[in-house]
């Protein structure tokens, strides 16, 4: 398995008048074709850490490679490009664009990086969306759907570019029991189909078991499993 | 289609309501603009034309622009030289020789010219007395710079060569002192000389002040009741290119020595008149607007504020600042273009609507219809300044949107 995405003591601190230090030295390798799940209490940075590794935030120390290129020099332009090419993200609210149809909002991210023409972007999209159970409701938009599909929808469009890693924060935190073990099948169907990495902030311990190897952290620091 | 215009589109499509009252705005502005214009156009042209047909392009008058300089001054240019009690001589007025600067001028190309020799007289007719600006003329060389033939109602201008004791007057003079054709009137001048002569032509112009004061009558007969033998006070001179009269008439000025007035020279005043107007109406209906505009601000900085979640989300996804903020600007340019062509529609329909409205102006005897401009030029200028005030307006939401940081709100779930 091959190193995608490497953290090296980051910190992030939110410049306040007392500072707060979100992620504190935290330094964790991802490889391709791993499930990892990130594990703390409320507050004590998972989501922030997610964001970093994401590219999403700038850690204020520390440097992250992804694909063994050094991300920390990138400008905003540069983050975003990344962004595009080789990461997915999943949240816990599916944020999906409420006037875009499901097929729509899957082939956003395709349209914008150009990689296909649009027919076969809508084609991919389709059969994306299909090996996700989600055929019938192509034409529908998010508000038509339930929360699990609309969360396969939001997994659909983060594998839209065939991304190296996906990071999902809390994708089940806002779904019932069923739908989210289907969320977590399919996310875990994801790795074994695409050998890409999948990254992902949860609070359930049924969830986390299921990950081949579980981050700790509290007040910032990983207690265990870097 | 760019995916950026694509979204913009869904926004727009999506928030029915607020992107036609926008489009509504931006419509108004842009066929108030259209309108205003036009009236404002038309009626400086219908201004123009009525000054041009009118009146003369160029005048040569009996004045001279500077005083001529006395011989003693050319004589001794460095003296040191002090005239006093300085007595033009006593002449006839009028310009000396007029022939040859006629034919010197009747030279030129795409020029005519006439003579005329104006004066006050007093028409007399029935115990009534009317003072008359009495335009002694050649009627053959009158027709070529004057549209006067043209307002002939009865009898005709050459009916004074015909006949040297003949006049034409205007049908308002003709009214006020129920006067008719072939009726025989006495014209007296300054100089107490006393002709009867016979109405042989009425003319009507529309405009009160001419048709009830101005008489034509032959030159050599005016120049007899006047007493100014073989001088016309007055060279009337018509041009193929009216805007060229500044340039002709100092050509004329610097051959003949007096005083050639080109007719932007003599309406300078109601010319900047006309160009103070024009700078009014411009500012008056661009604030129209860039009223509009901030109707467009105010939607594209709610819809910006509505948005951040998705602005969130396009960024997390790899959208860059750039493309962001052009989502935005494209819905202010799409206001701006689609306002505009519904606006350029409804503007030429106030403009034949206005166009099609008749009045009498004061001092005008005929009805006429409101004189309104068609041109394209004015609907571009509009456009134009709707789609840049629309641009500009969505401009500083467009870039507020681009600086969304996502963390920002993705960390505050559905906010």
């Amino acid at each position: 398995m091959i190193e995608v995405l490497r953290a090296e003591k980051i910190t992030r601190i939110l410049p306040a008048e007392v500072p707060i230090a979100l992620v504190r030295d935290v330094s964790v390798s991802i490889r391709s074709g791993e499930f990892v799940c990130i594990q703390g209490p409320s507050g004590s940075g998972k989501s922030s850490l997610l964001y970093l590794l994401g590219l999403l935030d700038v850690p204020t120390t520390g440097k992250i490679w992804l694909d063994g290129v050094d991300t920390s020099a990138f400008g905003e332009d540069q983050l975003a490009q990344v962004r595009l090419e080789k990461l997915g993200f999943v949240f816990q609210f599916h944020f999906l664009l409420a006037e875009f149809t499901v097929l729509e909002n899957v082939v956003l991210p395709m349209a914008r990086l150009g990689r296909w023409p649009p027919n076969e972007q809508r084609e991919r999209a389709t059969a994306q969306l299909a090996d996700l159970g989600l055929a019938d409701h192509l034409d529908k938009r998010p508000d038509q759907l339930s929360g699990g599909q609309r969360q396969r929808v939001a997994i659909a469009r983060a594998l839209a570019n065939e991304p190296l890693v996906i990071l999902a924060d809390e994708p089940t935190g806002n779904l019932d029991t069923a739908a989210s073990r289907n969320v977590q099948e399919t996310l875990k169907m994801t790795v074994q189909a695409g050998n890409r990495a999948v990254v992902t902030v949860t609070h359930d311990p049924e969830f986390a078991r299921a990950g081949d190897r579980i981050i700790r952290i509290v007040d910032g620091r990983v207690e265990d499993g870097t | 289609m760019p995916l950026g215009l694509r979204i913009a589109l869904t926004h727009l499509i999506h928030r029915r309501r607020q992107t036609i009252m926008s489009l509504l705005g931006v419509a108004l502005g842009v066929a108030f603009f259209v309108a205003v214009s036009s009236l404002m156009r038309g009626s400086e042209a219908d201004f123009i034309k009525r000054l041009i047909d009118s009146a003369p392009h160029i005048t040569v008058s009996d004045e001279f622009r500077t005083p001529r300089e006395q011989p003693v001054m050319t004589a001794y240019p460095d003296g040191a030289i002090a005239l006093h009690s300085l007595k033009p001589k006593t002449e006839t007025r009028g310009i000396r020789g007029y022939k040859q600067d006629l034919a010197f001028i009747a030279n030129l190309p795409g020029v005519r010219v006439a003579p005329v020799l104006a004066g006050q007289a007093i028409l007399t007719f029935a115990g009534k007395e009317q003072g008359i600006t009495l335009n002694g003329i050649v009627p053959a060389l009158m027709a070529g710079v004057s549209d006067i033939d043209n307002k002939i109602v009865a009898g005709s201008l050459d009916a004074v060569a015909v006949n040297p004791n003949g006049i034409v007057i205007g049908r308002g003079l003709a009214r006020k002192l129920y006067l008719n054709m072939g009726d025989n009137v006495s014209v007296s001048a300054q100089t107490g000389q006393v002709r009867t002569m016979k109405i042989v032509g009425l003319f009507e112009t529309g405009t009160t002040a001419v048709d009830e004061v101005q008489a034509f009558a032959l030159l050599k007969r005016t120049q007899a009741l006047f007493g100014r033998i073989e001088r016309a006070n007055k060279l009337i001179i018509q041009l193929d290119d009216p805007y060229s009269a500044r340039d002709v008439s100092a050509i004329i000025e610097s051959h003949v020595g007096y005083r050639a007035e080109s007719w932007q020279e003599a309406q300078q005043s109601l010319m900047s008149v006309l160009l103070i107007r024009n700078i009014i109406m411009y500012s008056v209906v661009s604030a129209i607007l860039v009223v509009a505009s901030f109707g467009i601000f105010n939607v594209i900085s709610t819809v910006v504020l509505e948005k951040r979640r998705d602005v969130a989300i396009l960024k997390s996804m790899g959208f860059h600042a750039r493309d962001v903020r052009r989502i935005f600007l494209a819905q202010g340019v799409v206001i701006g273009v689609l306002g505009s062509i519904l606006g350029i529609g409804l503007g030429y329909g106030l403009i034949a609507a206005l166009g099609a409205v008749r009045l009498q102006p004061p001092g005008m005897s005929e009805v006429v219809n409101l004189p309104v401009y068609w041109g394209l030029d004015q609907a571009l200028l509009a456009a134009a300044f709707a789609v840049l005030s629309s641009a500009g307006a969505a401009y500083i939401p467009a870039r507020r949107a681009g600086r969304v940081h996502p963390v920002d709100i993705l960390r505050g779930g559905m906010a």
